[in-house]
């Protein structure tokens, strides 16, 4: 065999070793609050913002906590997605609208549908540092004891939702 | 209006970049003068337009628009200047950027300086440097448009890093992009030679200089990098095995390597196919460099890019640019075996054994890099390889190599008599030997074995290195006996020998000591007393920041007052910690404050770091080694 054909021979073994670490790594991103009580908050409501939305909301129940913002593009992506999980009824979504505009978000909903029970008006992103979020969108999932069960960073689909979120939700459904 | 301006101009450029890749290299293939021609001007037009869209990015930040999506996150009112600047490569969209104009200016320098070079081999060179600006372009377009709005604009931006708020920093990764983009031209350059098939030995000529100034580009970046670390980081360590290091770190072993391999091909027609093959892995791996860090592959310190459709376009452009250059080489490769030889005892040895121990260092910190990924490939479980397994298996190719640079330095070409030869290393080794035991001994009061292995050998490099300068300077009295060539050799390797000297005593004598400290409590750490003054409230521009006011002692005697500080960042809200070092030729002393503990006490970093400024005046001697060298009259001819 040609010894000059080696140097290729081993950068294309190479290749799939990256398609697989490109794969895997970004949604995976540990969450320090994972297995943990929920970071404490308490927000003004986006849409009436003399109700607060706190930690207090939270409980009793199993719930998704979104962090959104209009100027998030991966967040458009997934609101039909939300939409679509929020008619179903499965589990109450809380959205914390992080460093945003509140005029703006208003019409986003208006224009896009609230598929939130209620969004806290994060503007200073100070609840966003405290649950560690890396960027919008990022969805949490909590349990009805107030505890941090799973964290996913980028925009929710069908297929996420079914590997990662629904079997966490039938877990703690039987105990 | 200003943003539209620097994106139109960023398409523009990336018209004239299609021109000057695609038209020379038809051009050459015809042999058709007119559409060769077309390289230069595109080059130079591309270059225009790209510096318009630089300049439209800075200015978007120096005049705070927060308009603009990538200004609004990376910038704030309140943000000194200087940094406002320095932002603009702060993140992913105009570190690109900052890439593409550095490309783009190093190919304009090709075209400034290639007068000398066949036409149709100069019109090759900027072609492929032209494939390369067209990758990048469509890149930012495509997937990191840097002048993507926000609308509405936000009224303040949620600032910059605040690691990165620093000056070091803020010139580092332009410093290390010089270096890395520097290889592509090596690798333009290599790849046009294989284009043409006609690999001579001018080929090696004309590519040494270029690689030689990348190269030291590289090794001031990587220097400055591991500086920042050592003092911003908070943990006074120089080098941690990052990920993010190790993929800077990767490019500059084999571009030692290439320097070195040019030198045999040039002076001597051999190892032709090996040195291409390390132009191409010098560049190839600084893609890949790029590729780790901005896919977020790897998670790091330094890694801020996380999205999915950026690290696929960087992984696919690196198939196609890494696959093409290998393929080309599989083909022309095997027609260039020489049937020169040489002696066993000869320069070509040396050079040969130099090359094989670099690369396989390169591969140990390339595996060391790639087994977290392998391994979760295997089992799916993630592991890391920490510095432990680095310090180890990096010192297995590194001991013999510096061991082997003195008696490289002074072996003839083709064959070297051994009579004279041996005699020559008389005086040196036995100056490495009796000093490089001596002085620790007298310094420190203390011995071990790698602590004379590391000081003889750093020793016997600056012993031998000074060899060859001194005997032309005693025979004519002056420096006109050594070409620059050579001068810059010795030079290069004495700032190795720095370097080691640095490392190995700073490892074997370095103390580090986290205590507890009341304002008035006084401590003694390797015979300095750090005596705590007072606690107190500092504001700056964009912080608010808890200052200590530390004064450090030696018997008896004032020595400095350091004031290490814990900085929380107004916006992101972010703690900081910026050391107090004290700093003198021959030691640091470190100081960073730590957590409050309650009763008024506080947790203290303290450390004790001698010669560990030998570490960064070692790189910065070889870096001046190769600016000594590559300004030898016969690259200018």
């Amino acid at each position: 065999m040609n010894r000059f054909l080696l140097p290729l021979i081993a950068v294309v073994l190479m290749i799939p070793i990256l398609i697989l670490g490109l794969r895997s790594d970004p949604s995976k991103l540990p969450s320090p609050y994972i297995g943990k009580p929920a970071p404490e908050f308490e927000l003004p409501g986006l849409k009436d913002p003399s109700i607060t939305v706190s930690t207090a909301s939270l409980e009793g129940r199993m719930t998704l906590v979104n962090i959104w913002a209009t100027w998030c593009t991966g967040c458009r992506v997934e609101h039909a997605f939300l939409m679509q999980l929020a008619e179903q009824g499965t589990i109450p979504i809380y959205g914390i609208n992080w460093r945003d505009n509140r005029e703006h978000a208003l019409r986003w909903l208006a224009e896009l549908g609230d598929p939130y029970v209620a969004s806290g008006f994060d503007a200073d992103a100070r609840v966003g540092i405290d649950w560690g979020a890396y960027g919008a969108p990022e969805t949490f999932l909590v349990s009805p004891h107030g505890i941090v069960l799973y964290r996913f960073a980028g925009p929710l689909n069908q297929a996420i939702w079914e590997r990662e979120f629904l079997p966490r939700i039938a877990e703690v459904a039987v105990q | 209006m200003i943003p539209e301006i620097g994106h139109f101009a960023l398409i523009l450029a990336l018209s004239l970049a299609i021109c000057q890749s695609v038209l020379p290299l038809i051009g050459a293939y015809r042999n058709d003068v007119a559409m060769m021609a077309v390289a230069r001007t595109a080059a130079v037009g591309q270059f225009i337009f790209v510096a318009v869209s630089f300049a439209c990015l800075t200015w978007a930040f120096l005049s705070d628009d927060f308009s603009v999506l990538y200004v609004a996150n990376h910038s704030q009112l309140a943000l000194p200047t200087g940094y406002k600047v320095s932002a603009v490569w702060s993140a992913h969209e105009g570190s690109l950027l900052l890439w593409i104009l550095l490309l783009a200016a190093w190919t304009v320098a090709v075209v400034r300086y290639s007068s000398a070079l066949p036409k149709i081999f100069a019109a090759r060179v900027v072609g492929v440097l032209g494939l390369l600006s067209v990758g990048f372009l469509l890149f930012t377009l495509l997937t990191s448009n840097p002048f993507e709005r926000l609308v509405p604009a936000a009224m303040d931006g949620g600032d910059l890093n605040p690691l990165l708020q620093d000056p070091g920093l803020a010139i580092h990764p332009p410093l290390l992009y010089v270096g890395y983009v520097g290889f592509s031209v090596a690798f333009a350059f290599a790849i046009a030679a294989m284009l043409s098939g006609d690999l001579d030995q001018k080929w090696a000529k004309w590519t040494r200089p270029w690689t030689i100034v990348a190269w030291l580009f590289l090794t001031l970046g990587i220097a400055l990098g591991s500086w920042w670390a050592y003092y911003e980081l908070g943990w006074g360590g120089w080098w941690f095995w990052d990920p993010v290091e190790n993929a800077s770190f990767m490019p500059w072993l084999i571009g030692t390597a290439l320097i070195h391999s040019l030198a045999v091909t040039e002076r001597r027609g051999l190892f032709k196919s090996w040195t291409l093959l390390l132009a191409i892995s010098a560049f190839s791996l600084s893609l890949l460099g790029t590729f780790l860090v901005r896919s977020g592959i790897i998670i790091s310190v330094h890694a801020f890019a996380t999205d999915p459709a950026r690290g696929f376009f960087i992984l696919v452009f690196l198939a196609v640019v890494i696959i093409g250059a290998l393929a080309l080489y599989a083909w022309r490769a095997p027609a260039l075996d020489s049937d020169v030889g040489f002696g066993l005892l000869s320069r070509e040895t040396f050079l040969l054994l130099n090359n094989v121990l670099l690369v396989i260092a390169a591969t140990l910190v390339l595996l060391g890099t790639m087994a977290p990924l392998i391994v979760e490939m295997l089992d799916g479980s993630k592991i890391s390889i920490g510095p432990p397994w680095f310090q180890v298996a990096f010192l297995v190719p590194m001991v013999p190599l510096i061991f082997l640079l003195g008696l490289g330095m002074h072996t003839a070409w083709r064959s070297q008599q051994p009579g004279p030869w041996l005699k020559l290393f008389r005086i040196p080794v036995i100056i490495a030997v009796v000093v490089g035991i001596i002085l620790p001994l007298l310094f420190y009061g203390r011995v071990s074995l790698m602590l004379i292995v590391g000081c003889v050998a750093a020793v016997w490099i600056v012993a031998s290195a000074l060899i060859q300068p001194l005997r032309s300077w005693r025979r004519s009295g002056g420096s006109a006996g050594i070409t620059r060539s050579a001068l810059g050799m010795s030079v290069a390797h004495i700032g190795v020998g720095f370097f080691v000297i640095g490392v190995t005593v700073v490892s074997a004598f370095g103390i580090e000591s986290d205590r507890a400290m009341r304002v008035g409590e006084s401590l003694e750490v390797g015979g300095f007393h750090f005596e705590m003054r007072e606690i107190r409230d500092v504001q700056g521009p964009n912080y608010s920041a808890i200052e200590g006011v530390i004064e450090i002692r030696q018997d008896g005697k004032y020595l400095a007052t350091v004031r290490p500080q814990k900085r929380r960042y107004l916006v992101q809200q972010e703690w900081m910690t910026e050391a107090g070092i004290y700093a003198s030729w021959n030691k640091d002393l470190f100081v960073a404050l730590g957590d409050q503990l309650g009763d008024g006490a506080w947790s203290v970093r303290i450390q004790y770091k001698p010669m560990i400024r030998f570490i960064w005046l070692g790189a910065f001697i070889m870096a001046l080694g190769g600016l000594i060298s590559v300004s030898d009259r016969r690259y200018r001819q």
